[in-house]
């Protein structure tokens, strides 16, 4: 018995020795690399002449995290992992029955938004209430619509399109300038620039038919790219960069969001406040989301759903069954880009402004991340990005406490594209997968089995 | 007839720059099959490494001669460049290898985006103008040619021949082009794949960090959004040369150029990314393995 070592101190002996080491060189590397751009800061002197500034205390901070959170993760982060994997594999697997939350979770949710207006301006009232409804109520359920509408075409057909937010766009000039050139209501744009967004659809998917895969997304990136170019470009129409203005806003049939003695206020003889208008749009939006659900859960039951999910599995295989792709792709395209449209009009009435700059490529990419870190396909988990990565941005807007840490000069909006780039890579890196990894099958035999998500090979259509 | 030779030289600089970025995606896209969406931050990652190199030299050391310091410049820009490329590999892209196809693209998405606002934040959003660094301009029969342009060609030429000799004649070239062929075989081969395609990635940051210096020496201004038109249209001249085929970057890099600053001369300035994206989806709709490239065939 004297000769067996003990072998757990031997190996927290190695495993402390192996943090040390790992440590250190992820701190000279992090030195190395943040040497230049973290310890020396680019400003301009009096002269407008570029100086450097040194920041050495900034770059010792990182440096230091970087050890620290690298000693952490090889010395005990990694260790407690493998042996919770290891507890987990041992233990019998349990099937639990989904409690009552889960099993109607979609119902409760929807339930919550309903009565979510009401709930903030009792809470904050009629003026505290504008930021939360606007800014995170609105502007969320905008990008859920978005990441819905992309999931028909990325999520079911698996085609992968990076200039989504180019039909987007096509939505909300199609309201800013037939609203204010001919004066037509919203009531008549929505399904016009609904329509006119899924011809757009069909013609930007008729050329890329054939492509697949990497090639197919940079093809669309391409597309929505030339269309933001020519939106800046055609000055006679779209007024360039300067973008349009005082575009009208949305009646509830008829009624007006306004002071005059027609608006809604003194009709409904309530007092003066644009917290209405909010509520409105709040509403509104919710609505065209659900109609985007409704659109896309009803769809997947339909033959055309059947035949997307198809193509994003095997095309050759869709081929051979007789499948016609050319209406599939083209269907995909056309509907994912309606509800784009419709989304796009939308967002043009609620801000009564917009410009090529709402439709760059990041716009593309954080729609498509959502839908991607939702577990494509999963309208449940893509509304759940939705809110991670817009709400979480948004909520950096409102942390006025950090200044309190960082001095008055910080400003957390700054940081916000920074924060959402490495949340995108974090979290892609923790659950490739997305957040619904496994999803229901709309076509089964006798029982419904959950499908794991490694067995769906999505993305290669 | 002397403007359009004009034309002719400037296009040549700018597709010089193009080609040395194009070479980056092309490798990463022959070797693992992803588009390398960070690339063009890459780039300008490496712009900025020249740009504070060069504030450095002027103001702390007192100057130095300028070909020393484009020297220093261009090696500390792409020593800095590769070690960000190595270490992103290394952290976004290598644990999702095997994943499915997707993952890669977004974190990719992901570092472009963190990347470009690391350098907004950590630098400034501001323009950042350095005087001229090379400011002779010789006139020949009415063409002028200026130093920079030929300082430009000569080190793309240089890096390049550089370039083809590792890649054509040395052991890690062949490695790097088994990998590319059949991942698994090589491996099997004996032969480091993860090491290759580090290697890979810190090449192309190099040659990127190579074409960002001297973007920076060619325009005299960087701003921290520069990497993704530059990226994309360097992405264009990969496709368009074939992706996956060294020459066919060089020559897409090249012809990229030409038709930018053609187009910009005797059409419209104001469509001339417009065009190039038109090629770019042009190209990949009815030849999409570009000039150089070999056909895909699908195996069933």
């Amino acid at each position: 018995m004297a000769t067996v070592t003990n072998p757990s101190t031997a190996s927290t002996g190695s495993l402390t020795a192996k943090a040390l080491r790992e440590a250190t060189f992820t701190a000279v590397m992090t030195f190395l690399m943040f040497v230049l751009f973290v310890g020396l800061k680019t400003d301009q002197n009096m002269r407008n002449e570029l100086i450097l500034v040194p920041r050495w205390g900034l770059l010792a901070i990182f440096v230091i995290i970087a050890f620290v959170g690298r000693f952490a993760m090889v010395a005990w982060l990694q260790p407690w992992r493998t042996a919770r994997k290891a507890a987990k594999d041992a233990a019998p697997a349990q099937t639990t029955d989904a409690g009552f939350v889960k099993r109607n979770f979609s119902k409760l949710a929807i339930l919550a938004l309903v009565l979510y207006p009401p709930i903030i301006l009792s809470l904050f009232g009629a003026q505290g209430s504008l930021k939360y409804i606007d800014n995170f109520g609105i502007q969320i359920l905008i990008y859920v619509m978005l990441a819905w509408g992309l999931n028909i075409v990325v999520g079911l057909a698996g085609l992968l399109d990076l200039g989504y937010v180019a039909f987007y766009a096509v939505g909300a000039y199609s309201y800013a300038l037939l609203s204010i050139n001919f004066g037509f209501s919203f009531w008549i744009l929505l399904p016009l620039a609904g329509i006119l967004s899924a011809f757009w659809g069909i013609i930007l998917g008729f050329p890329v038919l054939r492509l697949k895969g990497d090639y197919l997304a940079i093809v669309t990136l391409a597309f929505g790219e030339i269309i933001r170019l020519v939106l800046i470009n055609w000055q006679d129409v779209t007024q360039g960069t300067f973008g349009i203005s005082g575009i009208p806003k949305i009646t509830l049939f008829g009624i007006p969001f306004d002071a005059s003695p027609h608006g809604f206020a003194k009709i409904f003889n309530l007092p003066m406040s644009s917290a209405y208008y909010k509520v409105f749009l709040f509403y509104l939006i919710l609505l065209l989301c659900l109609l985007t659900a409704f659109v896309t859960i009803r769809l997947r039951r339909l033959p055309i759903g059947r035949a997307w999910e198809a193509l994003r599995e095997d095309e050759i295989a869709c081929r051979s069954l007789g499948i016609n792709t050319v209406t599939t792709k083209l269907t995909a395209f056309a509907i994912g880009a309606m509800f784009g449209g419709f989304a796009g009009s939308f967002f043009a009435a609620r801000q009564g402004f917009v410009s090529p700059e709402s439709f760059v490529f990041l716009e593309s990419a954080v729609i498509l991340s959502i839908v991607v870190l939702g577990g494509m396909g999963s309208l449940t988990g893509i509304a759940i990005a939705a809110i991670a990565m817009v709400g979480g941005t948004e909520l950096l807007r409102e942390m006025d406490f950090l200044k309190h840490i960082f001095g008055p000069d910080f400003t957390p909006e700054l940081y916000r594209m920074l924060i959402f780039g490495l949340a995108m890579i974090t979290m892609m890196l923790v659950r490739p997968r997305g957040f619904v990894g496994s999803r229901e099958p709309t076509a089964f035999l006798f029982e419904r089995k959950n499908v794991s998500g490694s067995f769906t090979k999505e993305g290669h259509g | 007839m002397e403007y359009f030779i004009q034309q002719l030289i400037n296009g040549l600089t700018l597709g010089s720059i193009y080609g040395l970025i194009a070479i980056g995606y092309t490798m990463v896209y022959g070797i693992i099959g992803m588009i390398n969406f960070a690339h063009g931050d890459i780039f300008m990652l490496g712009g900025f490494a020249g740009l504070i190199v060069y504030l450095l030299i002027m103001t702390v050391f007192g100057g130095a001669p300028i070909a020393v310091a484009l020297l220093c410049m261009l090696i500390v820009a792409m020593a800095a460049t590769s070690l960000w490329n190595w270490s992103i590999e290394r952290v976004a892209y290598r644990p999702l290898r095997g994943s499915f196809r997707l993952a890669p693209l977004i974190t990719a998405i992901g570092v472009s985006i963190a990347l470009s606002n690391f350098i907004q934040v950590t630098q400034g959003p501001r323009n950042k103008p350095i005087p001229q660094m090379v400011n002779s301009v010789y006139t020949i029969e009415g063409i002028s040619i200026s130093l920079k342009q030929i300082v430009i060609v000569i080190i793309t030429v240089a890096l390049l021949a550089a370039f083809w000799y590792i890649v054509e004649k040395t052991p890690l070239g062949r490695a790097q082009r088994a990998t590319e062929q059949d991942r698994k075989m090589a491996a099997l081969l004996g032969i480091d794949v993860d090491r290759t395609i580090s290697i890979t990635f810190v090449m192309g940051a190099a040659l990127a960090a190579v074409a960002g210096t001297m973007f920076l020496m060619y325009y005299g201004v960087i701003v921290f959004t520069d990497g993704f038109v530059p990226g994309v249209k360097a992405f264009t001249a990969a496709v368009l040369g074939g992706i996956g085929s060294l020459p066919g970057a060089v020559i897409g890099g090249l012809l990229i150029g030409l038709i930018e600053s053609l187009w910009s001369a005797y059409f419209t300035i104001a469509y001339k990314d417009v065009a190039t994206f038109a090629i770019l989806a042009f190209v990949l709709i009815f030849k999409p393995s570009g000039l150089l490239g070999r056909p895909e065939v699908e195996k069933v």
